[in-house]
């Protein structure tokens, strides 16, 4: 017999050592998540997931499912923090969805359309970053970092290199580069690396690609995310 | 060079887990961590460069471009701010002839700010190239600008310089009588493992660095975990704003510390312990090096403690500038070499800690508790105190008193009795358990210092009426950005966006809804972050906006909405650029009705 939890009184089973989003899932529960992905390691930094677990705030992708939880994941309270927090990821870097190449394929551009952010509401942090284009195949532009750290799991994870890794403290945390001159022309990624296709916002893109889509036949420009996130992992993890 | 960095390397037995250390060692012959240096530790240590990289720029001592060969930080606490602080950094930086925060063009000197350095009974206080300064003054300065001018090596400086009071004003149980050397540990083997931890259960000592878990169940489940390698470490990253007992225990109780460490380790099976001992405390490190010699030397510590066929050493971890560090999971990251980011939890680190094996992490005086409660047993303790804080809380007492100091008292003493001790008249408020703890008014001061009322790490910072509430918040509010590890995105974006929003507010641009919106800001920050440090990082606002809601109305403008940023200001670039400075190139902030 199954062990389960309640998530906004729907009771949900779940197998020893499943974290509350991978029972979430299993039960096609969308919890919002950026740096969150079942393939890799739980991170528990962008703080998207937070539910109450009888009363106390944790975050689902790294708080295990126990026996007789009470969680609140859909409230008004909950949706309200997340909407902020979504804010806080847009004024913290430089977001400028229409001229960037991922609009419509961007987790961060839908999980905003989600939770239905209107503005920024705070002030603009108008952060100096850059960009590395100096990869034939790859671009990273520093604006739209988020720190949700999947290429650096993806790069040693699935990848089995060091590519990436977050670097400085507090607001001034970065994303760096593993090669002598910091440079990603000079790093050993590769193409076809995980680590080159995880990035959930526009901040590492594949050149040569861009739109061929077109704008409003995209990913999010049909579905909402927690349709998409669902029906993706939970195929996997289901 | 090369030779010099392998020497280190070499002395560090190359361990990942002891990067700090390299780094620190190598920093204090060339002043920073060059990128030829990193890419020789990363061969050496097999580590990827990023990680050093990433290592460096996490910790504030730490630096990969060059500092001064004199290396100068002023404590930034707002008790040394009180004592005149900053109009000694701009003094200092005048008469040196260079900016804060840079380093001077010939490369000689270096001065920036840092946070509390835990001098706050003897500030302003500063740090010279990892050793702490005392004391300073006009005066105390004019000499040290002519010994750096006269390149004279710093341990060649005058003694007082670095004097460090232990400023005892108030003993009770545990700085009372200290114990013999081995004594605790004897009467621990005579009465047996289990025996002692009943002590220690029936004492009810709770961790004294200020979370107030149960140190006997701590380390119940400790030894009770399948896994038999198992650490002790003891935490003396006492960085919060305010504290400094931690550094007068260690000054002069270290035997009993360590004896508490080393009868933890017998009872829960730990045979290596750690004391991670802040960076800004390198003064003590020497001094403390010697007692755990002298330890080993008594059969205290090693192999075969006491002919009892117990082993269990202990290693001194320096921290390099971190606040965050002082959260135990942090804690054990840094022990391990690595960014002090705390962890997900659970798993503790009762289960997994250090190397990710079983450890107990307690504060410094939870340890020098430990060894009396082994001499003279639980109940002893347990009858001071209240019923749910049992015991005595040391207290480092700074701000606007006559006998700034260490003071020991019984807790359930009230805030009353402790501002008569100390001298301190005319008082304002207190900011109890530093700045992460509550700011009350002084007609609160009946309260009674426990954890049943007002928890307390120990920091306990007095303010006269003279003092600007709004300037000790700010000081507060600016230190938690400043600290924040950055990993989540509540605390990493939201410390900063509450620095901002209350910059706004005091610097006079804030209107009604900007309080309203700095409120919400603070339940944002304090509800959803990961840790402890984002958890409390909007209390100085929180409890001061309770209880002085004045304070900020009046810092208001009427206008319903002014920006956060001064728009004339704003086109100042688009003037330059368009070669004009008529009326019609300056736009008002707000039109007023």
């Amino acid at each position: 017999m199954h062990k389960t939890i309640t998530i906004d009184g729907q009771e949900v089973p779940f197998e020893a050592g499943q974290t509350i989003m991978d029972a979430a899932i299993s039960a096609d529960i969308y919890i919002p998540h950026l740096c969150h992905n079942p393939d890799y390691q739980p991170h528990g930094s962008c703080k998207l997931c937070t539910v109450k677990v009888n009363g106390r705030n944790c975050s689902a992708c790294t708080f295990p499912a126990m026996e007789g939880q009470d969680i609140q994941n859909h409230s008004a309270d909950l949706e309200q923090d997340r909407l902020r927090i979504t804010q806080m990821l847009f004024v913290e870097g430089n977001h400028f969805c229409p001229s960037c190449e991922k609009t419509g394929n961007c987790q961060l551009q839908a999980v905003a359309y989600y939770l239905k952010m209107h503005d920024n509401h705070f002030p603009h942090f108008f952060a100096n970053r850059e960009m590395d284009a100096s990869h034939p195949e790859i671009l990273i532009d520093h604006n739209r970092c988020i720190f949700c750290n999947l290429c650096v799991r993806a790069s040693q994870e699935k990848d089995n290199k060091n590519v990436f890794a977050i670097s400085g403290r507090g607001i001034n945390k970065r994303l760096i580069i593993n090669s002598k001159s910091g440079q990603l022309k000079d790093s050993d990624i590769d193409i076809n690396d995980c680590a080159a296709h995880i990035c959930p916002t526009g901040a590492i893109l594949i050149k040569g690609t861009g739109y061929q889509v077109p704008i409003g036949q995209r990913i999010y420009d049909q579905q909402k995310i927690d349709e998409v996130s669902l029906a993706e992992e939970s195929k996997d993890h289901g | 060079m090369q030779a010099f960095i392998q020497t280190i390397i070499d002395k560090h037995e190359a361990a990942p887990v002891r990067l700090l250390a390299i780094l620190r060692d190598i920093q204090a012959e060339y002043q920073h961590i060059s990128a030829a240096t990193i890419e020789i530790l990363a061969t050496a240590l097999k580590l990827p460069r990023t990680q050093i990289i990433s290592v460096i720029e996490f910790y504030s001592f730490l630096h990969t471009t060059p500092t001064g060969k004199y290396d100068i930080l002023l404590s930034d606490s707002i008790t040394d701010r009180m004592l005149g602080k900053q109009n000694l950094m701009f003094y200092f930086a005048s008469q040196l002839k260079l900016k804060i925060g840079e380093l001077r063009s010939d490369g000689l000197v270096s001065l920036n700010n840092t946070s509390c350095t835990g001098m706050c009974d003897q500030g302003p206080a500063g740090i010279v190239n990892g050793y702490a300064l005392t004391r300073l003054d006009r005066p105390r300065i004019d000499a040290i600008i002519k010994l750096i001018e006269q390149h004279t090596p710093v341990k060649q400086w005058p003694a007082e310089f670095f004097a460090v009071s232990d400023n005892i004003y108030q003993a009770g149980l545990l700085l009372q009588a200290p114990i013999k050397p081995g004594d605790a540990l004897k009467a621990h083997f005579q009465r047996g493992a289990q025996n002692t931890l009943a002590e220690i259960d029936i004492s009810g000592l709770r961790g004294r660095g200020g979370a107030g878990f149960k140190t006997a169940m701590k380390w119940r489940f400790c030894a009770a975990e399948p896994e038999t390698e198992r650490y002790v470490v003891c935490n003396a990253d006492e960085g919060e704003p305010g504290t400094f007992k931690d550094r007068v225990i260690l000054n002069s109780y270290a035997h009993q510390v360590f004896e508490g460490m080393t009868v933890c380790a017998s009872i829960i099976g730990a045979e290596q312990g750690f004391l991670y001992l802040r960076g800004e405390y390198l003064h003590l490190y020497e001094k403390l090096q010697a007692i755990l010699q002298e330890r080993r030397e008594s059969a205290l510590l090693g192999n075969n403690i006491l002919n009892q066929g117990i082993n269990f050493d202990i290693e001194i971890r320096l921290g390099c500038g971190a606040y965050i560090c002082g959260e135990e999971s942090a804690l054990i990251e840094s022990l391990e070499g690595k960014r002090g980011i705390p962890r997900n939890r659970p798993p503790y680190p009762v289960s997994q800690g250090y190397l990710n094996k079983p450890t107990v992490v307690n504060n410094v005086e939870t340890f020098l508790a430990s060894t009396k409660i082994a001499v003279h047993g639980g109940q002893w303790f347990a009858d001071v105190g209240t019923e749910q804080s049992q015991g005595t809380k040391i207290l480092s007492i700074s701000g606007d008193c006559a006998k700034p100091g260490i003071y020991e008292y019984a807790f359930g003493v009230t805030v009353a009795q402790v501002l008569n001790d100390c001298g301190a008249y005319d008082v304002l408020g207190i900011q109890v358990g530093g700045p992460s703890g509550t700011f009350i008014d002084i007609k609160e001061s009946q309260r009674k210092l426990a954890f049943e009322d007002l928890a307390t790490g120990g920091s306990f910072i007095i303010f006269n009426q003279s003092r600007n509430i709004l300037d000790i918040v700010k000081n507060f509010t600016h230190f938690f950005a400043h600290e924040s590890c950055g990993f989540c995105t509540p605390c990493r974006v939201g410390t900063s966006l509450l620095k901002k929003q209350l910059d706004k507010i005091t610097e006079g641009h804030g209107s009604a809804g900007d309080i309203v919106a700095l409120e919400e800001l603070c339940q944002l920050v304090k509800n959803n972050s990961h840790c402890g440090l984002g958890q409390t990082a909007a209390n100085p606002i929180l409890s001061t906006l309770q209880r002085y809601p004045e304070r900020y109305a009046e810092k208001l403008k009427d206008i319903s909405y002014e920006p956060g940023f001064d728009l004339d200001a704003s086109l100042e670039t688009a003037r330059h650029l368009a070669n004009r400075d008529d009326a019609g190139a300056h736009l008002t902030q707000v039109e007023e009705d």
